[in-house]
């Protein structure tokens, strides 16, 4: 087993802000202490990228997740802490950051590719596939001042990717460009991990890193907040966030009489992954284990659209008058859901239990659970539609 | 954009410089550098028909203007053109380069903040754009001298010796210069003003000759410090004096061009520059170490 290609090891960084920074002689002489506070970007975090892996950074604006990458990159020096970093690195921390906006395309590509490490002459042979992937054949002999962003999105993502690096650090760059690029570019990283690199992803599209990372990482107000599979660290975000909006939000709560054990969301055709079909059936496996004997057990869930937060379907055994015989072990609750006819898009699933007498709690996970809705592309059919004409005069 | 190979560890500890890795680093990313200058270069003719050839246009005008002001009006000092630019030129590759050197950080600070790449690139391209217009505009002086007087062995030796402590001197300044800059910006100011005293500090535009006969005149001495030694303590003054024996000397050999340049024999005029070599070599260690140490810390402090 090769040693992890990054190794952040109890790494800090304290900015140090200054209310009135002495940038001057002056200043510095007339101000004997300057007025400082501290910062701390990152505090204490430790993790490894194994090598051949994807990352997938995530957290909210001025969480340290740049810094972070910086310190990776080597543009920061940790305040305390060690970053190890095995192989060739590129980092695209902003794309266009080295493009000088005088120079032509051509120009840029190879002032650019120096910078990542290539010579002229490896610039040479990589040349033509950079542009070629930028699609901007046309447009490399034009000052890049008059190029659009996307433009330079394009090309600052095609150098990077051609520079043949072993880890490549990618910060938020590919929310630019139109949909068909972000598709190539995400086609591209695909092509890097069936090569074998090493990937570090700073983004703020949850899906990306649930798409396509091995793992993920969260970090909040320069903390390390979660470490793990990509859905479990974006749940964990989600739940941060939500906290946020709604100060009572908790994640999960319940004096745990009864648990949930298990949760699955069975398709249609009886697997519980992949996209559900609008107008599909649908079902909602609980298992249940009692630790100890539960008289009045309730079962509810709720499905809220992860678009608008707003709930579209609940359900509750009492209510529909099923009742759950006093028990201790393991129960399993189905909520069979006939068709699901929302809109694509993403649904979260809460579930509770409860005692169906007195309204306690024993367990409730909230929006704990994900499934997609996708609509099939159908062809439409021609249906009768009154159509009026009039003539008027004008 | 960042490329890095092999094995890096990044810790807290302020980097200490080892220049044998450094330099190994430095030529690693010559392509940079390169790239930098060329940059620079297509930047500052960029829109401009005849480019580069403004650059030779300027020695050119001198040589011109000059040749017909001291036919005109006549100067104390003959053949002034060649006297003057033998060493305005080399103060010319010194003060473009400090000036830009010194701004080199902070210019580039998207780059610092956004790049990772060794800084020393940054006023080494500064030094490099103006040893382009250096290397063209010698050509120039160079063609003139041999066209109308030849070249002349062995005051011609002093050269590569005053151009290798020009540089070594020029590089060592930026570094230091660019460095301080990024904390304390009135560097920079300090500096334009500190170059205008030092030119006409520099034996440039009067004789040299002129400024030995008045550092001796008296007792010659301050404080039983010959004057003259002091005189010399300006690195810039043994360097344009190299510049001017190599190219002035030939056009007037020694024995004639006694009133104009310092009355010192060649051996001791290449000996007072060897030592500037050495002091410069010595500085060049000190200000990398101050900028290599500082240059960690570059993208926070911009």
């Amino acid at each position: 087993m090769s040693p992890p290609a990054i190794e952040i090891d109890r790494v800090s960084k304290r900015f140090r802000i200054y209310r009135e920074k002495p940038t001057s002689l002056k200043a510095r002489l007339l101000t004997a202490r300057s007025r400082a506070e501290d910062l701390w970007a990152l505090r204490d975090v430790s993790f490894d990228v194994a090598e051949g892996s994807t990352l997938g950074l995530i957290g909210h604006n001025g969480s340290g997740k740049t810094t972070l990458l910086k310190c990776v990159a080597g543009i920061l020096r940790p305040s305390s802490g060690t970053v190890t970093q095995r192989g060739r690195l590129a980092a695209l921390l902003e794309l266009g950051a080295g493009f000088h906006p005088e120079l032509t395309g051509r120009e840029n590509v190879y002032l650019n590719a120096s910078f990542l490490g290539l010579s002229r002459r490896e610039t040479d042979a990589a040349y033509e596939a950079i542009v070629d992937f930028a699609e901007l054949e046309d447009f490399m002999d034009n000052q890049v001042k008059f190029y659009s962003s996307g433009m330079l999105v394009r090309l600052g993502f095609a150098v990077a990717v051609h520079v043949d690096p072993e880890v490549l650090l990618i910060d938020e760059v590919l929310a630019v460009g139109d949909e068909a690029y972000q598709a190539k570019c995400i086609e591209r990283i695909r092509t890097f991990q069936r090569e074998g690199r090493t990937i570090v992803l700073v983004t703020h599209a949850l899906d990306t890193v649930r798409e396509i990372c091995d793992r993920a990482v969260m970090l909040h107000h320069g903390r390390l907040h979660a470490l793990g599979p990509p859905d479990d660290v974006v749940r964990e975000m989600r739940y941060v966030l939500l906290g946020q909006i709604d100060e009572r939000f908790v994640p999960e709560e319940g004096t745990r009489e009864a648990e949930i054990a298990e949760v699955r969301i069975v398709r249609a055709n009886g697997r519980s992954e992949g996209p559900v079909l609008r107008d599909d059936p649908l079902e909602i496996v609980v298992d249940v284990r009692a630790n100890e004997r539960v008289d009045d057990l309730d079962a509810d869930f709720e499905i809220l659209d992860g678009a608008t937060n707003h709930p579209v379907l609940d359900a509750r055994a009492s209510r529909a008058g099923v009742g759950i015989e006093p028990f201790e072990g393991r129960k399993r609750v189905r909520f069979r859901i006939e068709r699901f006819p929302y809109n694509p898009g993403k649904y979260w699933v809460t579930i509770g239990l409860s005692s169906r007498r007195t309204g306690h709690l024993y367990h409730v996970q909230t929006q704990r659970y994900l499934f997609e809705v996708i609509d099939v592309p159908r062809v439409q059919e021609r249906v009768a539609v009154p159509v009026t004409i009039e003539v008027e005069d004008a | 954009m960042t490329a890095t190979a092999g094995t890096v560890e990044r810790t807290s500890e302020p980097p200490h410089l080892r220049v044998g890795r450094r330099l190994r680093v430095l030529l690693g990313s010559r392509e940079i550098l390169l790239n930098l200058v060329r940059k620079e270069l297509k930047v500052k003719y960029t829109a401009s028909v005849l480019g580069a050839i403004w650059s030779l246009l300027n020695p050119l005008v001198y040589l011109g203007v000059f040749t017909f002001v001291t036919h005109v009006l006549g100067t104390g000092i003959p053949d002034f053109p060649v006297y003057l630019l033998s060493g305005l030129l080399a103060w010319n590759l010194f003060s473009a380069a400090l000036t830009s050197g010194a701004r080199s950080v902070l210019d580039n600070a998207n780059l610092v903040k956004k790049v990772a790449f060794p800084h020393e690139i940054l006023p080494l391209a500064a030094v490099g754009v103006a040893l382009v217009d250096f290397v063209l505009q010698s050509a120039v002086l160079f063609l003139y001298v041999l066209a109308f007087h030849g070249l002349h062995w062995p005051e011609l030796a002093l050269w590569p010796l005053a151009f290798a402590t020009l540089l070594v001197l020029t590089v060592a300044l930026s570094l230091w210069f660019s460095a301080v800059n990024v904390r304390y910006r009135d560097v920079g100011h300090l500096l334009n003003i500190g170059l205008l005293v030092w030119f006409w500090v520099t034996p440039i535009v009067y004789a040299s000759h002129q400024a030995q006969r008045l550092a001796e005149g008296g007792t010659g001495e301050w404080f039983g410090v010959p004057r003259f030694a002091l005189y010399l303590l300006n690195p810039v003054t043994p360097i344009v004096e190299g510049f001017h024996r190599a190219l002035y000397g030939v056009v007037r050999p020694a024995e004639q061009a006694a009133p104009v340049l310092f009355d010192v024999s060649l051996p001791w005029l290449a000996g007072v520059l060897a030592l500037t070599l050495v002091a410069s070599l010595v500085l060049l260690r000190f200000a990398w170490g101050v900028f290599f140490n500082r240059s960690a810390d570059f993208a926070e402090e911009l």
